[in-house]
């Protein structure tokens, strides 16, 4: 299996001109292997609902995890995400449609909806909640070892996000920003309601990298995408994917799976009040 | 231009006796397998050294789909490998298929009419230079269109259907059989397949690198004419810088069922302006119910461009296209 495509240029030159497609297959075997090794080896272990009293007191029924508009960005890429990988590698594989304008109009919303995340995280959430720390990584080990069937090993409550979830975001968030920036590079080789074509603007050798870097995104996004979907049904995450939904979580699933110290909800009446709005 | 070298690569000569031995061949090959007409697409691909196909299936001595015989509703059956000249001067092609006639006779030159077949005719590949110097372009599965820039040679090239490639379909007979409602009978060894004519061609925001349906395996066999519509009018013409000997710069087919003195119903399609031929659906449209006037053809030619976009070299196919759709509804006889 070769990983990249390569082709002689008008002056003889050896460039590379993309990745192999050889490679979807191998992100689609990999996510299915991923998933059937994971849910073979690791229990679907679903939270009891034992809760320390003390903790819960006070507390709402019902806690914010997601506001509206982190729940719109997610929906949001979610939809421009499927579109962008169906029109990018149906074609390739012998589904053949005309894709190109749904792609990159994909595209243009995926960029508008990261930007507004961008803007979201900054200006309305609190930014250093997905940072990975030290306490995320001791999370991270325990939690593996608890996955691993270790007896004594019990993962510890985490913040407002799990430290799988993190890595999960920032892997995606680098996919994602190296299909978006290569992408909008692309869009310079053809006329758009943007900018006219600039063809010439890079050596063939640099376009071709940057197709290349395009294509490992999207193909990195097949497997991110299968990992997260096999995790989004997985029974005991459903409350999280529940959370993406409807905004909230039960105080049940907060004292069980998060860390009050970590993430401390703000005022309780708030909180019911802005539960019940959503 | 790549430099013709007198020499071409090696491969394994195939020369199939059926169908069914080509098609078997053609399955065996896959797409390492290159299949031989009247070779006249082919020997420019493999004397550029473009083309190095590992076998080469020549159909020279498949009589079964050779000539040219009567179809079950009273139209004509062609096969794929009949020549271009005994398609031009079949007597039931040019009674009853004059557009047909005309347009087999309008290829190149007499001698390449006799070499070349109905079916090579069809399914050729796009002259575009630039994908025929063997340049990694979007057709050739590269990622740059080279004559799309603004310093691209592109006078020959697309005004419509553009994506991404802008080679245009060099057929003369293509846009004639879309116009008489044609039907291509495939055949690979899944079975025989049947496509109109118009579903036959397709664009680059299908496939950049096909211009047709047909995939490695499959063969075109056979043309199906229809019986010609009652009170039939036709039209083609066929502008070329050279008369002697030339790919078309635009050409246009036409039938028009006339009764009346009105337009019953209508088949426009003009060739060279797309990656495939265009049936112009709009025109057929607004002229329907309308005299074949040169007001009617004004009318027509107008909307015929309306969605027409020039490249630097080639907004000369835009008044082209506009005069020969005019022409193809006020002359047609």
């Amino acid at each position: 299996m070769e990983f990249l495509r390569r082709a002689l240029n008008p002056w003889g030159e050896d460039v590379p001109i993309g990745v192999s497609w050889d490679l979807i297959w191998a992100a689609v075997i990999i996510g299915a292997v991923f998933v059937v090794v994971h849910a073979l080896m690791v229990p679907k272990k679903v939270g009891t609902g034992e809760v320390d009293p003390d903790e819960a007191e006070g507390l709402p029924e019902k806690l914010q995890r997601h506001k509206p508009g982190a729940r719109g960005f997610h929906w949001s890429m979610s939809a421009t995400m499927f579109a962008l990988l169906i029109t990018a590698f149906f074609p390739v594989i012998g589904i053949q449609f005309p894709w190109v304008t749904i792609h990159w109009i994909a595209g243009v919303l995926l960029i508008l909806t990261v930007i507004y995340h961008i803007y979201h995280v900054f200006a309305k959430q609190d930014f250093w909640t997905m940072w990975i720390d030290r306490r995320d990584i001791e999370e991270g080990k325990q939690g593996l070892k608890a996955a691993l069937g270790k007896a004594d090993a019990e993962r510890p409550r985490a913040g407002k996000y799990p430290v799988d979830q993190k890595m999960f975001h920032h892997v995606a968030m680098v996919a994602t920003l190296g299909a978006v920036v290569t992408g909008v590079l692309m869009m310079f080789r053809i006329d758009n309601f943007l900018w006219a074509e600039r063809t010439y603007m890079f050596s063939d050798a640099t376009w071709g990298w940057i197709y290349v870097i395009h294509g490992v995104c999207g193909i990195g996004l097949i497997f991110l995408v299968i990992a997260h979907v096999y995790f989004a049904i997985r029974p005991e995450k459903r409350w999280m994917t529940w959370s993406m939904i409807n905004g909230w979580i039960d105080r049940d699933r907060y004292l069980e799976n998060h860390d009050p110290a970590r993430w401390t909800v703000p005022e309780a009446g708030t909180q019911a009040a802005e539960a019940e709005g959503d | 231009m790549a430099v013709i070298r007198d020499m071409i690569p090696p491969f394994e000569l195939y020369q199939p006796a059926g169908v069914d031995d080509a098609v078997r061949l053609m399955d065996e090959h896959g797409s390492d397998g290159w299949v031989l007409a009247g070779g006249l697409d082919t020997f420019d691909w493999f004397k550029d050294r473009i083309k190095r196909p590992a076998a080469v299936i020549d159909l020279g001595g498949v009589d079964e789909i050779r000539g040219i015989t009567g179809a079950a509703d009273g139209g004509l059956d062609i096969g794929a490998m009949t020549s271009l000249t005994d398609v031009a001067e079949h007597a039931d092609v040019q009674g009853r298929y004059p557009l047909l006639a005309d347009a087999a006779g309008l290829v190149a030159t007499p001698q390449i009419r006799n070499q070349g077949t109905l079916g090579g005719n069809i399914v050729q590949d796009t002259r575009c230079w630039y994908y025929r110097s063997g340049w990694p372009c979007y057709r050739a599965g590269g990622n740059i269109c080279y004559a799309a820039t603004r310093r691209s040679m592109n006078r020959e090239h697309c005004i419509v259907g553009a994506d991404r490639c802008v080679a245009v379909n060099p057929s003369d007979t293509a846009p004639a059989l879309v116009a008489l409602d044609a039907e291509m009978v495939v055949v690979s060894t899944s079975g025989e397949r049947t496509y109109p004519a118009a579903d036959f061609f397709i664009g680059p925001d299908i496939d950049i690198e096909r211009m047709t349906v047909l995939e490695p395996g499959d063969l075109l066999t056979r043309v199906v004419l229809p019986a010609p519509w009652e009170g039939a009018r036709w039209y083609f013409e066929k502008i070329r810088d050279r008369k002697s000997w030339d790919f078309s710069l635009v050409s246009v087919a036409s039938t028009l069922s006339v009764q009346g003195g009105v337009i019953q119903d209508a088949r426009i399609v003009v060739n060279s302006i797309a990656p495939y031929p265009v049936r112009m659906g709009a025109v057929e449209a607004a002229i329907r119910g309308r005299e074949p006037s040169d007001e009617t053809g004004h009318m027509a030619g107008e909307i015929a461009v309306e969605d027409a976009r020039a490249l630097r070299h080639n907004d000369y196919k835009i008044a082209l296209t506009r005069n020969l759709v005019r022409r193809s509804i006020r002359d047609a006889a």
